[in-house]
């Protein structure tokens, strides 16, 4: 059996009374891109922020530690008053990275964003900040890659350019873990969907696997779209 | 140590930011210059418009001896900047607009109601704008001043003329009067010779009682006369003042001035700078990504009170050097002064990083740091006696949790030997930046 690249086991997150996250478990092999969905308050950027080492779970156990998994929060995390270079510069040495230059040529390189190197990270778009967003990230080659709402506030080319770039990723054997609000986009790039819903896992399997689940409770499936059949699987399960 | 890294980061924002690195050298260089005029020329003489209408011949004579007007017009004019004016009209309008302070007339009859001692009661005339409460006390403060040194000038003339005559009553001599000289035998030689006529009657005489008598009354009155000197110097100026300083040594006014306007400066760019510099990391959405693994919070916030304190030590050591232009300072003593400026830029980097930690956001810790620093310098500046002891035990307790009078105490030490020792402010700042490291510590846990 193929050992997972991250395995995740009774994770659970309260808020004062309020339960976040209530005995979540999943793991994801290597190259896998895993797409966690739910509706609002779900528990999917808590979740993330679990895996990541932002937020201490109340139990719960991560197999890998914080500092093997890349992460890459909702909101660009970085210094608009810094160039794109002197970012993932400033990022590198922290990660206490041996070959410092390196790491930066090949981040700007991959995401194809040497020539705006010495600009200002804030007077690029939102689209161009969240590649460097994702660069940061990525930065110390990690085996496993935390993406919440990458494509949030994105047009549909930068969203499309965005999304090969992830894939190439995967595609090399980074797993990729990334939440989305777009139930279409989790269909079309996730292998796998983990449905959160008020802190619960609901389902954990393909898009295939959920719209025949679907099919099953309901009888009309086939001809829902993947959104409208995920608001029927949500509403059959009390959400 | 990834801190000096963040450190870096942190100077290189401050260098991407002109205006604010231009108000870092240009704010402590203009109070440098400002609080230098000030603490050099000192505080201006109140301009004062002046009438005389004494006529010019008229001389002060008390007893024999004329009384020294030049003298007393030089006193005057050395503090006060007089204008002179020829009419009361023309003092009234200057007054009114607001070109002198006040104007003092002296009337015609001024001479002639002295020389009558006491007979009719002279009196000048004081002119006042009193606009605003500030410049009525000032004006009244002044005026009251100026005319108490008049008359005690005047009551120190009037007692030495009557010590004279006194003097003559006791011992007796010559006297002038219209121009005649008299012999006054005095009280002294009167006893002798009152005690030579009864020695020479019979001791039966029943004269001898009625001229013992007169003896024992010029007697009396000679012992009496002979206290005059002393009651007369206790008439002319009954309390005199013998100050002694419980307080220890103090610092000079110019180095208390310097010490204030370095730590006003040192304040806002420390706390301002340090609040702000943390609250950016919550609003660039870094602190998350940094705090997973990166660095830890303790040595962000370490990282923040270290800018602050090289942030403050530069731009007070900017003002120090523009204020060097106009006053001297002990620069032997600079690794003191550098000292007191770092222990101070400590304490208000800790207050900054806790400020910054509760606000959160760039615009908000900055309303706050503002809210909080002016009135904390406020009051640290209210010296005891100005209030009630209660509320001024209180004002001292909110004072000592915050760094602003212990830096100015450390900053004065560092710049003055003759003030209050170093050790005891430091410490106070030490402890005080230990104990908002740890309110910042716990404001962060609101930062995720």
């Amino acid at each position: 059996m193929v050992e997972p690249a991250i395995a995740v086991s009774g994770v659970l997150k309260r808020y004062g009374d309020r339960v976040a996250l209530r005995d979540v478990g999943f793991d994801a092999a290597a190259g896998e891109l895993l797409a966690i969905i739910g509706p609002n308050g779900a528990g999917k950027t808590t979740l993330l922020s679990i895996l990541a080492g932002a937020l201490r779970p109340d139990a719960g156990r991560v197999s890998r530690p914080p500092g093997e998994i890349g992460w890459v929060p909702q909101q660009a995390a970085l210094y608009r008053r810094l160039t794109v270079a002197e970012n993932l510069r400033l990022f590198a040495r922290l990660e206490k990275i041996a070959d410092v230059e390196a790491a930066v040529e090949e981040m700007l390189a991959t995401t194809a964003l040497a020539d705006r190197r010495d600009d200002q990270a804030g007077r690029l778009s939102g689209g161009n900040q969240q590649r460097i967003n994702i660069a940061i990230g990525l930065l110390a080659r990690p085996a496993v890659l935390l993406l919440d709402e990458p494509s949030s506030g994105l047009d549909p080319r930068q969203r499309e350019r965005l999304w090969q770039f992830i894939s190439g990723l995967a595609a090399a054997g980074t797993t990729v873990i990334f939440s989305t609000h777009n139930i279409q986009e989790a269909e079309r790039y996730g292998d796998r969907l983990l449905v959160l819903a008020d802190g619960e896992r609901l389902f954990d399997g393909t898009a295939t696997a959920l719209r025949s689940e679907v099919e099953r409770d309901s009888g009309a499936a086939a001809e829902l779209d993947f959104e409208a059949a995920f608001v029927t699987f949500l509403h059959h399960r009390g959400h | 140590m990834n801190a000096r890294w963040l450190l870096i980061k942190d100077l290189q924002i401050l260098r991407r930011s002109p205006l604010l690195t231009a108000l870092l050298v240009i704010y402590p260089a203009l109070i440098g210059v400002l609080i230098g005029f000030a603490v050099s020329k000192g505080p201006d003489k109140p301009r004062v418009a002046f009438l005389n209408q004494v006529p010019a011949d008229q001389r002060l004579q008390i007893g024999n001896q004329n009384f020294d007007v030049v003298g007393a017009r030089n006193e005057l004019f050395g503090r006060l900047n007089v204008v002179r004016v020829s009419s009361r009209d023309e003092a009234e309008k200057l007054v009114r607009s607001g070109d002198v302070l006040g104007a003092l007339v002296l009337p015609p009859d001024l001479i002639t109601k002295l020389r009558s001692a006491g007979l009719d009661q002279p009196s000048v005339e004081v002119l006042v704008n009193q606009e605003d409460p500030v410049k009525a006390r000032l004006v009244d403060d002044r005026i009251r001043g100026l005319l108490t040194d008049a008359n005690l000038r005047l009551s120190r003339e009037f007692g030495s003329i009557t010590l004279r005559y006194l003097g003559l009553l006791l011992r007796g001599g010559q006297f002038n009067l219209l121009g005649q000289t008299l012999n006054i035998l005095g009280l002294e030689r009167s006893s002798k010779i009152l005690e030579a006529a009864k020695g020479e009657l019979p001791k039966s005489s029943p004269q001898r009682a009625a001229l013992d008598q007169v003896i024992n009354f010029s007697n009396l009155a000679r012992q009496n006369l002979s206290l005059a000197d002393n009651l007369l110097a206790s008439v002319a100026e009954p309390i005199k003042v013998h100050k002694t300083v419980l307080s220890g040594p103090t610092p000079a006014l110019d180095t208390f001035a310097v010490g204030v306007a370095a730590t006003l400066t040192l304040m806002f760019v420390t706390v301002l700078l340090v609040a702000g510099a943390l609250a950016l990391e919550h609003e660039e959405n870094a602190f998350a990504r940094l705090t997973r693994g990166l660095v830890r919070p303790t040595s962000l916030l370490g990282e923040k009170i270290v800018l602050g304190v090289i942030a403050s030590t530069v731009v007070t050591l900017v003002m120090l050097a523009v204020l060097e232009l106009f006053l001297s300072l002990h620069w032997s003593r600079a690794p003191l002064i550098i000292l007191a400026i770092a222990a101070g830029g400590a304490a208000f980097g800790g207050l900054g990083a806790a400020i910054g930690a509760a606000a959160r956001e760039v615009r908000a810790s900055s309303l706050l740091a503002f809210m909080i620093a002016l009135p904390v310098a406020f009051l640290s500046l209210i010296p005891s006696g100005s209030v009630g002891a209660d509320l001024l035990h209180a004002i001292r307790a909110i004072a000592a949790v915050f760094p602003f009078r212990a830096t100015l105490e450390a900053i004065t030490a560092g710049l003055d030997p003759r003030a209050p020792s170093l050790p005891a402010p430091l410490l106070h700042l030490a402890l005080l930046t230990a104990g908002y490291l740890l309110l910042a510590r716990l404001a962060l846990r609101r930062f995720h």
